[in-house]
């Protein structure tokens, strides 16, 4: 039974569809997966599995009269903590969000939901999304399963460890510097950075409005094409999302890529590159010339930037975001405990001092700084017109190339407390996957390898706005044709 | 430092202030290399994928039965009469 859990949801759910396995014994081997590694693991914050089993049991009775809603109808999923769950605890890894229970789903869960998914709990996340290894948590760091003394990435380190580990056949992320594709990079499995607006925004917390996407990290680019299908498209609770009509993303499967031009840009394999991230990135691309594809260098010269044109429109944004968290509506409050309060005003401070984490606290800090008046037009301003030039160059290149392949990150997972009062070092790590959000552009990391330590290696693949059909069309390619992504941990 | 905590509305300790100020400066100088960009050809951008203003008809969509305002009003740690309570804003 317990290999079940190792499924991808493709091959799951054509096992459903054949009747050769039920959605309640699928989740019966995620269940008891879930308990043999997640003491080691820690990627759960809150488990839902009594009514993932109440799911399942509706889901059996679809399948048994042949009404199965999607292909991930009885799939178990685990959703990252930031997600609004309706009745279910929803809590951004923030002592301030600790004991918050949403009155209703985002609209991701309620398409998941309609798609007849198994709803398995909520897992780690760096405090509001803020950081790169998971340890920003309030309640603790996740472990990366390939070896636990080290971070699984982050933000979306618990969804990464979790597909990962099996303990869950897919998760739902969210990315605003690189939350779903660093973590991808560091676990050894496929997550996407969709376009920004493809995915709705509606009921997950926010980090930095302008940046911030939602999408999926799975064991299989099928998987997420799959999963695209279900999540993507307009929203009307959300006004920034895309009114295109959107392609059937599992039509990009299975296509020869022969003619295919990938630009490779020189920027991101400069100083500060692992040497054996490079000759695996580098041997990655090589393959996908033997598969007929053409690869060239050239240059994004606006890279060098977009850290610090990142930072300081995230950080603006956040500071920004966080002004919510007043102890007021909802959250964390010293009015709950009756503690003795000198009016309005320190009840804003007594909250926000005793319940946001360190990470928090200086992204509010540095945006109440590069907002304020004097300081504005030198941080921010000049930030928002780095990032037009930045956008530019991306809008450029993808007149000449169909997708852009670099690194997901200079080096491979670090260990447990190596860089968490080390905050500009933190920043710096994310100097690959920063870029793309201020561009709006999707990207997905994709297993490419291993270092000599057995840590894994992903190749992130860039592609035009809405363009996530042709790194589709690359990704499938390469993963049909390695098999990086079928390897799994032993823990 | 302290006055960027004070319009943050966050206390710090003394060992907090220089923690953060240590942290914070090392941050903002190594940003400081935007000066260097030649932004005189370039709109800021806040929006990316070129939107401009999306509206939609002002009429409840969803019904605000009291269940729904129930589970609204749960999450609120003071209530009074079914409204929202706050502390005084210039008394002690």
């Amino acid at each position: 039974m317990i290999d079940l859990a190792k499924l991808t949801v493709n091959e799951a759910s054509k096992k459903l569809d054949a009747g050769e396995i039920t959605s309640s014994e699928l989740l019966e081997s995620v269940i008891e997966r879930i308990e043999n590694v997640e003491p080691k693991v820690k990627a759960y914050i809150t488990q839902t599995l009594e009514t993932a089993k109440e799911q399942a049991k509706k889901s059996d009775e679809r399948y048994k009269k042949g009404l199965q809603l999607s292909e991930v109808d009885g799939i178990p999923v685990a959703l990252k903590d930031v997600f609004c769950t309706k009745g279910v605890k929803t809590t951004a890894a923030s002592k301030i969000l600790e004991d918050f229970v949403p009155a209703y789903n985002a609209t991701v869960v309620e398409k998941l939901e309609k798609a007849g998914a198994i709803m398995l709990g909520k897992v780690n996340t760096d405090e509001f999304t803020m950081g790169s290894s998971t340890e920003n948590s309030a309640f603790g760091p996740s472990h990366n399963p390939w070896d636990t003394s080290r971070v699984p990435g982050g933000s979306s380190g618990g969804s990464a460890a979790a597909v990962s580990a099996d303990e869950c056949l897919f998760a739902l992320g969210t990315d605003t510097g690189g939350s779903i594709r660093q973590p991808s990079s560091f676990c050894s499995v496929t997550g996407l950075k969709v376009t920004y607006g493809l995915v709705s925004r509606n009921g997950v917390v926010s980090y930095a409005s302008s940046f911030d996407t939602i999408g999926p990290i799975a064991k299989s680019v099928a998987d997420v094409a799959i999963i695209l299908n279900v999540i993507a498209g307009n929203d009307p609770m959300d006004s920034t999302t895309v009114s295109e009509k959107l392609p059937d993303y599992k039509s990009f499967l299975g296509k020869d890529i022969k003619g295919k031009k990938i630009g490779i840009p020189k920027e991101f394999y400069g100083q500060g590159l692992d040497p054996e991230v490079d000759k695996i990135i580098k041997s990655a691309i090589e393959k996908l010339k033997s598969l007929g594809a053409e690869a060239e260098e050239m240059s994004l010269p606006s890279t060098d930037y977009a850290i610090a044109m990142y930072y300081i429109i995230a950080k603006s944004e956040a500071s920004s975001n966080l002004a919510r968290y007043d102890g007021i509506r909802y959250g964390y409050s010293p009015l709950k405990n009756k503690s003795h309060l000198k009016g309005l005003i320190d009840l804003y401070f007594k909250t926000r001092t005793e319940a946001f984490g360190n990470e928090a606290k200086r992204s509010i800090m540095m945006g109440t700084h590069t907002l304020s008046s004097g300081y504005l037009d030198a941080y921010y301003k000049t930030a928002s017109k780095v990032r037009t030039l930045i956008k530019r160059e991306y809008q450029k290149a993808f007149e000449k190339y169909d997708v852009l392949i670099t690194p997901v990150s200079p080096f491979p997972a670090f260990k447990i407390g190596e860089k968490l009062e080390d905050p500009l070092s933190m920043y710096l790590a994310d100097v690959n996957t920063v870029p793309i959000n201020p561009a709006g552009v999707p990207a997905m990391s994709v297993p490419a390898g291993f270092t000599s330590a057995g840590l894994p290696v992903g190749m992130q693949i860039i592609g035009p706005h809405l363009g996530e059909g042709k790194i589709i069309e690359i990704a499938d390619a390469f993963q049909r044709a390695t098999d990086h992504h079928l390897k799994k941990p032993e823990l | 430092m302290l006055d960027v905590a004070q319009l943050a509305r966050i206390e710090l300790s003394d060992a907090e202030e220089e923690k953060f100020a240590g942290q914070l400066s090392a941050v903002l100088e190594n940003f400081e290399l935007l000066n260097e960009v030649d932004t005189s050809n370039a709109e800021p951008t806040a929006q990316v994928t070129g939107l401009t203003n999306v509206f939609r008809d002002d009429k409840i969509q969803n019904v605000n039965d009291e269940k729904t305002r129930d589970e609204f009003l749960a999450n609120v740690p003071e209530i009074e009469n079914g409204a929202i309570k706050v502390p005084g804003v210039f008394n002690d």
